[in-house]
């Protein structure tokens, strides 16, 4: 299978995932020893490191999701992905780096949609087969403000 | 010239308070003019505000736009190596001299029309003064040296930068006073702090309900979980609470007690906090000792609205700026050292989860204050009440208090000039009769 075809039908999966659950399998879509990392533009472009969500393994999305299960108090919400189409950077076997651009509605509570964050998820994917996961997923938000709190992944 | 006039205090809005400090007026996160009151009195009255990291100045040229309240402010390191500030609102007609938050510049040049700052906020040309071919420029008697934006009083302490308007305020080691100096140079004295991030959180609440958040050690080990479920911050450690004589500053920190049993407090409240709750990956919790004490949790706060935090290894900086009467902007710099080893920084990484707007402990404080700002309206003849450990704003030693919340209050009502008022009308909470209509 194309590859672009692969890392989009994944990244369709994912985007439901989270929106419409079981956000139990979100971690599914990584490798093991994977990175994910919520950051913003600013902090892109200089190289600062650190993110709002800093994981280095699977394990630690687990804990994300079982935290906000079961230890975290928020008010509920629900969040809405609209993906762009993945920008194919580089292809190595099946190792492919992509870039790709989305916002994320949210309705919290019983109030209005919302347009929560933008930006782009820059990817390394490990290709096999038909199956894409996410060896790295850097979500580069275009703003640095984020509304109230950031409780579900993007 | 020296454009620090200070500032002369806008009165205080009409309102009287309750002497004891157990009492706080709900109206005092909801009322436009004791918001704009705060603005003349509180950010720029005679009071330190953090600006920035002297780290994000690294260079001559460097510079950093920050905020005073809401009044923009300009950070600059000049060419001599010393750091200025200044508003950043050009002295023509009040254009923002610079846009960046962040950068690099010579010299800075307002685009409306080109006015010129150096580095000092100096004004050192004007477009077109002399006019063109001897008609218009500006009259004989303009001086440059006469315009220019405010430019503010600065103090560097362990690279943490303050400014004022204001001239009438004691220098910053006393307005801190020794326990809070100690405390700050606990966590950054002679180490070399480096940005690993900046993020920003907009938060639906008045500011002063993020301050009361931060001083308030009683609700960290109930509201979040993460805390006590992996001993991180437990009230039954050892710890204390320091609150300074304005009562504006505060410290609450925890140690490892290594010689503690197990006690079955927390158990016995039947709160959430217990929990079989475990981790996947425990290696977020796999620290180091921060500076070579037991100390594993250190919240500071600096009236009106700064917070040094080291949580474990997970050490950041916080400036609360109010935006409105329920807005607040909560700016957040991580921080790394210089001598940090490769694996210390990776655990600053993984720790940095604690913290933040995505933070297992700081969602909850981003989410509390509006759940306040909403609860509130329509009560604002009503008080909250802040009892829990007495009624007075003192150091203690026990956490299960609100002393410091006690203590901020102190201080604003202080800074405000709302006089204590031992008539202050408190009203009846009636009991309401039911009426049922049925129809006969």
């Amino acid at each position: 299978m194309d590859n672009q075809v692969a890392i989009a039908r994944a990244q369709a999966h994912y985007a439901r995932c989270i929106d419409d659950g079981p956000l139990e399998d979100w971690p599914t879509f990584f490798t093991e020893d994977c990175h994910y990392r919520v950051t913003t533009a600013d902090n892109y472009a200089r190289g600062l490191p650190a993110g709002l969500i800093w994981a280095d393994t699977r394990g630690m999305l687990t804990d994300r999701v079982s935290a906000l299960k079961e230890a975290n108090i928020y008010e509920p919400h629900v969040y809405r992905h609209m993906l762009g189409q993945p920008a194919i950077l580089t292809e190595s076997g099946g190792d492919v780096e992509s870039e790709t651009p989305f916002f994320v509605l949210r309705v919290t509570g019983g109030g209005p949609t919302d347009l929560f964050a933008s930006g782009r998820y820059v990817d390394r994917y490990r290709v096999e087969g038909d199956q894409a996961l996410l060896r790295e997923r850097v979500v580069v938000c275009d703003s640095k403000e984020i509304d109230t709190l950031l409780a579900l992944p993007l | 010239m020296d454009r620090l006039t200070g500032t002369t205090a806008g009165r205080a809005p009409d309102r009287s308070w309750p002497r004891s400090l157990t009492r706080v007026p709900y109206w005092v996160f909801q009322d436009e003019a004791v918001y704009r009151a705060e603005q003349d009195r509180i950010f720029h009255g005679p009071h330190w505000s953090y600006l920035c990291l002297e780290a994000e100045l690294a260079e001559p040229g460097d510079f950093c736009a920050t905020f005073i309240g809401e009044q923009p402010v300009l950070v600059t390191r000049d060419v001599d190596g010393e750091v200025y500030a200044f508003e950043n609102r050009c002295a023509h007609r009040g254009a923002l001299i610079a846009m960046a938050d962040h950068g690099k510049a010579r010299d800075f040049t307002c685009v409306y029309h080109a006015w010129t700052y150096n580095l000092q906020g100096d004004l050192t040309a004007v477009a077109f003064a002399e006019g063109v071919g001897g008609k218009g420029g500006m009259p004989p008697s303009f001086c440059l040296s006469d315009h220019g934006p405010r430019k503010l009083r600065i103090a560097v302490v362990h690279g943490l930068v303050f400014g004022t308007l204001s001239n009438d305020l004691p220098d910053i080691e006393e307005y801190l006073g020794e326990e809070i100096l100690d405390r700050i140079d606990r966590v950054l004295g002679g180490r070399k702090p480096v940005v690993l991030g900046r993020f920003a959180q907009r938060l639906p609440n008045n500011w002063k309900l993020y301050a009361e958040n931060v001083r308030d050690s009683y609700h960290a080990s109930i509201l979040h979980l993460f805390f006590t479920t992996f001993g991180i911050n437990r009230l039954s450690q050892r710890g204390a609470i320091i609150v300074d004589e304005s009562g504006g500053h505060h410290v609450s920190y925890s140690a490892i007690d290594r010689s503690a049993t197990e006690t079955t407090e927390y158990r016995d409240q039947n709160i959430r906090s217990e929990s079989e709750y475990r981790l996947a990956d425990p290696s977020l919790l796999q620290g180091f000792s921060e500076v070579g004490d037991d100390v594993t949790l250190q919240i500071l706060s600096v009236y009106p609205g700064f917070v040094l935090q080291q949580i474990q290894n997970s050490v950041a900086v916080r400036q609360i700026l109010p935006r409105g009467t329920d807005d607040t902007l909560l700016n957040w710099t991580y921080l790394g050292f210089e001598s940090d080893t490769e694996e210390q920084r990776l655990v600053r990484m993984k720790q940095s989860n604690l913290v933040g707007p995505a933070g297992y402990v700081s969602m909850e404080d981003g989410g509390i204050g509006g759940f306040v700002q909403r609860g509130i309206a329509g009560a604002s003849d009503e008080y909250a009440t802040l009892q829990m450990g007495g009624d007075t704003a003192e150091s203690s030693e026990s956490r299960v208090t609100e002393a410091s919340v006690r203590g901020f209050w102190l201080a604003y009502r202080q800074s405000m000039g709302f006089v204590p008022d031992d008539d202050a009308p408190l009203p009846e909470i009636g009991k309401h009769e039911r009426t049922r209509v049925v129809r006969a």
